[in-house]
């Protein structure tokens, strides 16, 4: 059967791999194409990049990471952050990503999600939703860190975009995000049983046994994951041990 | 000289599948290329696709390249990829086109009232990750690849070949589907062997040094 994925999320800034502290001190990690080429020989089913360069003027280095990386890692590459047009998806790819995630500008522009999947295809379109809990049950679309409230319904959202011709969704908790307590599994259950196109969990991960519940309780079909990796808590094949052990198909 | 023609007609991005290759390739040579007479010209023929089969079908014949598949198909080793693999069978399910009709089967869409686990958990379409491909008997090209080694897919839709001699492996999702075939020197995968890590690699680098019996 199909192996449930994890995804190791790198954030790049001006091309070198950076780990936040609380979202305040930005430290180096290192070269982009070293620590994806680890997680690869770790066992990662795919990498993704997150671009948060600010300077516009240092935007186009991500071009070059990409294709850096996609000349030695062969397992699918996604890279998001400040995608906004079609051609952005389009030069992404032909860098050499298999996928790009596309957030805010669907929120202010959905119909580039429906040009972007017509152009390359679905298969290629990720929809990165950030969401937090408003009542208990619903959750709102954020976007900008999870300051702005779009107030668009998250499942809805979800299912608008899958309308749209998204081809998965990203799906992160902002209440979640940083916190370490584990995923919102009661939005990623709502989302995943929502829509038909695969859902990856994000946000709120510090421990194995919280990926094995965004899949298990979550019914993600994969789960992302940064600072467990990055700080040497924990390797990518340490985490699919453990699922496979919860009773979880991985690639092993 | 090994040149090797990787067949671009416009639809997606054909880096991965380039890059892939000539990280195995060693001395040989490989061309992206939409220029026919390179097809025929050329050692090896890799036949990608992306997207959509209408919108390859109709991409591939806008471009001329129709009568050069069709040449290579029947003439070096050729290796399909995803569409490209659906593009060699009769007729697609995915808005009733014909394909090339090199094997004789239809292309058919994962039918979603049937798309359940064992447990009664929906699943997804598009068929999207690592699943296990089970060889049926042994090909030059799954040498040194254990059976049962899990390769990169994402596709909605899967080859029904009519003939049963040329299935080369399933896989299970939902149902068993056709997730590679072969026949002389055709070999066709569903699965994305220039993602699929050091299964993927072997699969590729294999193909470059099969010697089909002709």
């Amino acid at each position: 059967m199909l192996a449930k994925r994890i995804i190791p999320c790198l954030d790049v800034n001006a091309g070198r791999v950076v780990k936040g502290i609380n979202f305040v001190e930005l430290r180096d990690a290192g070269d982009p194409v070293e620590v994806a080429k680890r997680y690869d020989q770790q066992g990662a089913d795919e990498i993704t990049f997150l671009d948060i360069t600010a300077s516009s003027d240092d935007r186009d280095i991500i071009l070059h990471v990409v294709e850096q990386v996609a000349e030695q890692v062969f397992i699918p590459l996604t890279v998001g952050g400040g995608v906004r047009t079609v051609d952005d998806v389009r030069r992404l790819l032909n860098a050499g990503a298999d996928k790009v995630s596309i957030n805010t500008a669907a929120v202010n522009n959905p119909q580039v999600v429906a040009e972007a999947s017509g152009r390359v295809g679905s298969q290629c379109i990720v929809v990165a939703i950030d969401a937090k809990q408003t009542s208990p049950g619903k959750w709102q679309v954020f976007t900008h860190g999870g300051r702005n409230n779009t107030g668009l319904d998250a499942i809805e959202w979800a299912k608008k975009v899958e309308s749209l011709g998204a081809g998965e969704i990203l799906l992160t908790s902002m209440d979640r995000d940083g916190t370490k307590i584990g995923f919102d599994l009661g939005l990623t259950r709502a989302v995943s049983d929502a829509v038909r196109i695969p859902v990856i969990a994000s946000g709120g991960v510090g421990s194995l046994e919280h990926l094995a519940e965004g899949v298990s309780d979550g019914r993600a079909d994969a789960v992302l994951a940064a600072s467990i990796f990055h700080f040497g808590q924990h390797t990518v094949r340490e985490a699919k041990e453990l699922m496979r052990a919860r009773g979880i198909e991985v690639r092993l | 000289m090994n040149k090797i023609a990787v067949i671009d007609y416009g639809m997606g991005n054909l880096r991965s599948v380039e890059k892939a290759i000539g990280h195995v390739a060693g001395n040989s040579e490989v061309i992206v290329t939409c220029d026919s007479r390179v097809v025929l010209s050329a050692d090896r023929v890799v036949f990608p696709g992306q997207g959509a089969m209408p919108d390859c079908m109709r991409e591939l014949e806008a471009r001329g390249l129709h009568a050069a598949v069709l040449d290579a198909a029947a003439s070096k080793p050729f290796l399909g990829i995803c569409i490209g693999q659906q593009m060699l069978f009769d007729h697609s399910q995915e808005g009733d086109v014909p394909g090339l009709g090199v094997f004789a089967g239809e292309v058919r869409r994962f039918p979603e009232a049937r798309m359940f686990t064992a447990d009664g958990v929906r699943l997804k379409v598009p068929h999207m990750g690592w699943n296990e491909v089970h060889q049926a008997g042994t090909h030059a090209l799954w040498s040194g690849i254990p059976d049962a080694a899990r390769f990169y897919f994402v596709h909605s839709y899967y080859v029904d070949p009519a003939d049963a001699a040329i299935v080369a492996a399933t896989t299970d999702y939902g149902l068993p589907f056709t997730s590679a075939v072969a026949r002389a020197n055709i070999f066709a995968v569903q699965f994305h062997p220039e993602k699929s890590a050091e299964a993927g690699l072997q699969l590729l680098s294999n193909f470059i040094r099969w010697q089909p019996e002709s």
